[in-house]
């Protein structure tokens, strides 16, 4: 009982040099408070991994039986009727490896959105850097990512991948633009969900426009045939260029048959990663500016 | 000495009303309401408080000591003015704890230590002891929104209680509790005073003020209206005079009327 209030020197004794400084209670947040305060992050991410599907049945299974059960609406009903079996080989694989990165991005930046209003009860009562509940839920969702990955490599090696260290540079540098892009996103919408909870709905329309924006049920021949010399302002999109990323990963190895990428593709990745940066930096001058204002308003 | 805590010219202001549909807006506006009504909750406070002083904080209900609080503690900024505090700081504000309603207990309790800045190791070094200051070790895995609003501030005492602090915050903490309960908060408290930490203590019981304070400030429609003496703060209040009979007074002063 007694080893809680360990004896320290009486107050008038101490030296003011041998204190902590004095500063506004509120000076450890931002991104950089969340980095050092990892154990807490930890937690946050734990916990969200439990209780996103609490309560029900098929619990984390449901986590990939969204994709898949879009994978089969796409490579069925657009695969069939458009016949788009046959323009674009291996067209399985090249739907999932888009379904994977576009269903990341989306997560990140829905679920993120929420992450303040859902944690309301947190945010009005305790002192501690509110990035925390974005970044959270982009881990989860990028932990969710995992198992995912490993069915379309099963898939790709099936079909005979061979993969190559351009294509996993690929990988890495989409995976990473994700990262950045989807909590710079959630930072920006997290806190304009507090003050209208449109927002937050506006969300599904978003991401439902994102999924058509991207060459996922039609390939980038396709987009760089019609669109002609606008075929660049294509990729000013950024999870179009994650998406390409991501099929230059895995599509383009498990065919034989000739596959149009765009030039430079990675260069346009890494360019992507720097305005994600960009993006993340306004996330979070805007989420600071706004933070004050929170938790009166939850 | 050192300073603990200084706060000067703090400002913060609150929005009474929110029309949050366009037509709402419209609405209003049509009417020649004003759409946006805001107010002071904390009004141009300034005072500075020495590291190991135990201070009353009183005044109405609503009159801004949970605001204040909040602002110390680094929930909410002051729109205007200044707050600078030194050290760790741990408390309980507006009775109850933050904890989510669908995680346990021991969930929160963890989650909770972790927010207040407590490491792995030393909440697996404090977690008994804090379980047993909560007396709730049979609830431990039910869910916290099935909790009465004593346990739940019963848990969340136990764990702001047993963070090493410089400052300790607690805000109308003993409301809820019951009467052994709040005997054993106001023990640990004065052990927290003694060991030299800062402690901020909100309440409307005279006595506990007097018992555990050495100042009193008081709040009226968030402005600070008086700072010194605890006894002259009390009567500056006219807590004193309620009471009649002296005997009642005692034991109603010490743990009762905390409301
Ligand atoms: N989030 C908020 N939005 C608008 N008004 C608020 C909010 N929080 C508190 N208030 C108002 O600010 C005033 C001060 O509240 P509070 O600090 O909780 O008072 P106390 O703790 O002294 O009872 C009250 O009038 C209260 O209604
Ligand atoms: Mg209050």
């Amino acid at each position: 009982m007694t080893d809680l209030v360990e004896p320290r020197p009486v107050s008038t004794e101490v030296d003011e040099k041998d204190l902590p400084p004095l500063r506004p209670p509120s000076a450890d947040n931002g991104l950089a408070g969340v980095l050092r305060r990892r154990y807490l992050l930890k937690l946050l991410v734990r916990r969200e991994v439990i209780s996103r599907y609490q309560g029900s049945l098929l619990g984390l299974m449901w986590s990939y039986i969204n994709p898949l059960s879009q994978f089969f609406i796409y490579y069925f009903i657009m695969g069939t009727i458009f016949r788009l079996h046959e323009g674009i080989p291996n067209f399985a694989i090249h739907i999932f490896s888009a379904i994977v990165i576009v269903h990341f991005f989306a997560e990140t930046f829905g679920a993120g959105t929420r992450s303040i209003v859902s944690n309301r009860a947190l945010v009005v009562k305790m002192a501690m850097p509110r990035e925390m509940f974005p970044v959270a839920t982009m881990l989860v969702s990028l932990y969710h990512v995992g198992p995912q990955l490993v069915i379309l490599l099963v898939a790709t090696t099936i079909s005979g991948w061979t993969p190559d260290l351009y294509g996993m540079a690929c990988l890495v540098v989409a995976i990473l633009m994700i990262m950045i892009l989807g909590t710079g996103l959630a930072l920006l919408f997290s806190a304009a969900n507090v003050f209208f909870r449109d927002v937050g709905s506006s969300i599904a329309i978003i991401n439902n426009v994102i999924r058509f924006g991207v060459p996922m049920i039609y390939s980038y021949e396709m987009v760089a045939t019609r669109f002609g010399r606008f075929e660049h302002y294509y990729l000013w999109n950024p999870i179009a260029d994650a998406v390409l990323l991501f099929q230059r990963a895995f599509w383009t190895g498990s065919t034989d048959r000739p596959t149009v990428m765009p030039d430079n593709l990675l260069l346009w990745g890494i360019g992507m990663v720097g305005v994600s940066l960009v993006v993340l930096a306004i996330g979070q001058l805007v989420f600071s500016r706004l933070e004050n204002k929170i938790p009166e308003r939850l | 000495m050192a300073e603990s805590i200084r706060v000067e010219h703090a400002t913060k202001s609150f929005t009474k009303r929110y029309q949050r549909t366009i037509k709402q807006v419209t609405v209003a506006k049509l009417r020649g309401h004003k759409t946006i009504e805001t107010f002071n909750a904390i009004d141009d406070v300034s005072f500075s408080v020495q590291q190991g002083e135990s201070i009353g904080l009183m005044g109405l209900n609503g009159s801004g000591k949970s605001t204040l609080l909040k602002m110390i503690n680094g929930v909410m900024r002051p729109d205007q003015g200044t707050i600078l505090t030194r050290g760790r700081i741990a408390g309980l504000i507006a009775t109850g704890a933050g904890f989510h309603k669908q995680l346990s207990g021991r969930e929160n309790l963890i989650l909770n230590a972790a927010i207040l800045g407590m490491s792995e190791k030393e909440t697996m070094r404090k977690f008994d002891s804090i379980v047993d200051f909560a007396g709730l070790e049979d609830k431990l895995d039910t869910q916290v929104g099935h909790y009465s609003s004593g346990q739940n501030a019963r848990l969340g005492f136990a764990i702001a209680i047993h963070v090493d602090s410089d400052i300790f915050l607690a805000d109308e903490v003993l409301a809820v509790g019951d009467k052994p309960f709040k005997k054993k908060c106001l023990q640990r408290m004065e052990e927290v005073r003694d060991s030299g930490r800062t402690l901020f203590y909100v309440s409307h019981a005279a006595g506990s003020v007097r018992r555990m304070c050495n100042r009193v400030l008081v709040l009226r429609d968030g402005k600070l209206v008086f700072d010194g003496d605890v006894d002259a703060g009390i009567k500056f209040l006219n807590y004193d005079d309620e009471p009649e009979n002296v005997e009642d007074r005692d034991a109603e002063e010490e743990l009762g009327a905390d409301i």
